[in-house]
């Protein structure tokens, strides 16, 4: 690898399996509302388990395969310092507490499900949380304005899955090569 | 109550391999299973499903444990997480290892770009029809159109409009 001298500059530890099991259980914790900066702070700047080039061709990596971001970086971070066993303590340190704390949440709701405050609250919650969802999807789709092909494929996914309730496999399984091919031939 | 659990660990291992842009491009198939398919939850039990995985901290997927949970309890929120998150990471796991061996830079260039469309498409059906599902009072539409503008156009934390929306609802205003 030719970086390998510009990774050496700033010293790295190698965490052991615990370290990365409590290092994303934090992680999980405080992650509210997106995980990803909080994880670079964690990863680059104050544990330095990765330099700042290797932690952004990690993640470049991870986003280019299924599964969400930060799982996948969780499981890529593990494996790479302590295999198995440490993407596995990496991955349940991540979902561990969110997971409790979601299902606690739940059950809540459940029991105050007939409270109509806690009904308007939810809906509340419900409504400002697609906010938060379209505001996404306007952010990612920014870059993408003035690319015609890109907005054709992004609509191919779009009105198939949302005006003609179309399951999504077979949907991606259409329109991801074609999409893949013309980006090769012709560029985004 | 066998048959859900194998209902989870089949759907949610299929979402887990093709959740290409982050897990939030597979809500529209989940909504379309756990509504549609299986009747497991109604639209608006969906969206309060979503919400509350939304005000948790962590990845964004925390409505897996959730519809698991839903479903079948302690087993189903186990099957739900194993499903989700399993398959994708072992595909992360050995692609990592492979990935020194079968360095094609164009190939993977290809494949990189020509998937940024798909990931947006599929992350705005998110958003349609999780707003869909939501917003069924005039207040919650208002809400929604709030928050997507203040977090497009500021740097608010998320948990603060999330916030704002809840109290927003608590009062019951138009609803």
């Amino acid at each position: 690898m030719a970086m390998q001298d510009e990774m050496a500059a700033p010293a790295t530890t190698a965490p052991g399996v615990f370290d990365l099991f409590r290092g994303f259980l934090m992680l999980g914790l405080t992650g509210f509302g997106g995980v990803l900066p909080l994880a670079r702070h964690m990863i680059v700047e104050e544990r330095r388990w990765l330099t700042p080039i290797e932690f952004t061709e990690l993640l470049g990596l991870c986003q280019f395969l299924p599964g969400g971001n930060i799982i996948n970086l969780s499981v890529a971070i593990g494996t790479r310092f302590r295999g198995v066993p440490g993407a596995v303590a990496a991955l349940v340190g991540l979902i561990a507490a969110p997971t409790a704390i979601v299902i606690v949440l739940g059950e809540i709701y459940v029991r105050f499900q007939s409270d109509t405050r806690v009904v308007h609250m939810f809906a509340g919650l419900a409504a400002a949380a697609a906010g938060l969802l379209i505001s996404m999807a306007l952010q990612m789709a920014q870059p993408l304005w003035r690319k015609p092909r890109a907005i054709v494929f992004a609509c191919a996914c779009f009105v198939p899955v949302v005006v003609f309730q179309l399951p999504l496999v077979p949907t991606l399984l259409i329109v991801a090569p074609i999409s893949i091919l013309v980006t090769k031939r012709f560029g985004i | 109550m066998n048959a859900n659990l194998i209902a989870l660990a089949m759907i949610f291992a299929q979402l887990s391999l093709v959740a290409f842009g982050g897990g939030n491009t597979t809500l529209p198939e989940m909504h379309r299973q756990a509504v549609e398919v299986y009747h497991w939850t109604t639209d608006a039990e969906f969206a309060a499903l979503f919400a509350l995985a939304r005000a948790a901290p962590g990845p964004n997927l925390m409505i897996v444990p959730l519809i698991g949970w839903h479903v079948a309890g302690v087993l189903g929120m186990l099957v739900a997480v194993a499903g989700m998150f399993g398959p994708s990471s072992i595909v992360t796991a050995v692609a990592l290892r492979l990935w020194g061996r079968f360095e094609h830079q164009v190939w993977r260039q290809a494949v990189q770009t020509g998937l940024i469309p798909i990931s947006v498409g599929l992350v705005a059906a998110s958003a349609a029809l999780i707003t869909q599902a939501s917003d069924h009072a005039w207040v919650l539409a208002i809400v929604t159109a709030i928050v997507a503008i203040a977090a497009t156009k500021t740097r608010l934390h998320p948990l603060w409009l999330l916030a704002v929306g809840a109290a927003i609802g608590w009062t019951g205003l138009g609803q």
